[in-house]
């Protein structure tokens, strides 16, 4: 029955999304960590998410696309430099540095995944419902 | 004089399995909404229901037991088309969540009508075999 197939895409999808706010809550939390080197210090990270289109549940043509993450990506962009000449942290310079996360793109990338986790949910839940009905079919 | 349900209920059970295959497309849609370089896909359900055999609402009706009945459709007769993206998108998803939001709540109430409309003549069916 097709709308069997309908919980395992919308499960993937609520999983995925629960990476996300993982990876978003990873960084927050590290938003203020420090490091005396640019290899040390953290780097912010982000989900590559990726349809799996071969495995189509149900068939080749018109069956369900289950999503899935095939990689947390850290991110490339330089970390923030600040000249802290006391900090035990310091290197030779005098330069502390601080983990590249903007806390304004990882609120709205939390805000966003939510959503999409809600969607799934209602998704997986109007999916039970006719389900139930389709069973009581012909019922007094 | 055999009680036909092919002939009665033929068009709403169409309409089920096409509303069940909508359904999992549109999930998928919604589940991939933030997958980069997923197309929205989508079944034109009017074009899905036509192919079956007969229009909308017509059974083909047979005078004579010669007659070949009408060729049920298999499920090649619906064709996923890709939607067309409503703005640009910088990662090539062209999924829109708020429409594909509306189209699953329709295409969920389609099915809640063909359901009623089988119940109903089932029910129907019953009563006219009770008698009551």
């Amino acid at each position: 029955m097709g709308l069997y197939n309908i919980f395992a895409v919308a499960g993937s999808g609520m999983s995925a999304q629960s990476v996300r706010l993982n990876t978003v809550a990873s960084n927050l939390a590290n938003a203020d960590a420090a490091a005396g080197s640019p290899e040390d210090v953290y780097r912010a990270r982000q989900v590559v998410f990726q349809a799996v289109m071969d495995g189509a549940i149900g068939g080749a043509e018109g069956g369900g696309v289950p999503v899935e993450v095939v990689g947390i990506r850290e991110s490339q962009a330089p970390p923030r430099k600040a000249y802290e000449p006391n900090s035990p942290l310091a290197d030779a310079e005098g330069y502390v540095y601080y983990a590249n996360v903007n806390p304004v793109e990882q609120m709205a990338n939390m805000i966003s995944a939510s959503r999409s986790y809600q969607s799934d949910v209602a998704v997986m839940n109007t999916a039970r419902q006719l389900m139930e009905r389709t069973l009581q079919l012909g019922r007094q | 004089m055999a009680i036909s349900f092919d002939q009665s209920i033929a068009v709403h059970v169409r309409a089920l399995a096409v509303t069940e295959r909508r359904a999992e497309l549109l999930a998928s849609n919604l589940a991939n909404a933030d997958t980069p370089g997923y197309k929205a896909r989508d079944i034109d359900f009017r074009a899905a229901l036509e192919a079956a055999g007969g229009q909308q609402g017509l059974a083909l009706e047979r005078s004579d037991p010669g007659h070949l009945p009408a060729a049920s459709g298999g499920h090649g007769s619906m064709s996923v088309e890709y939607r067309v993206p409503t703005q640009p998108s910088l990662d090539g998803n062209t999924v829109d969540t708020h429409l594909e939001q509306a189209r699953f709540a329709e295409n969920a109430l389609r099915y809640e009508a063909a359901l009623t409309f089988i119940g109903g003549r089932i029910r129907g069916l019953r009563q006219a075999i009770k008698g009551q």
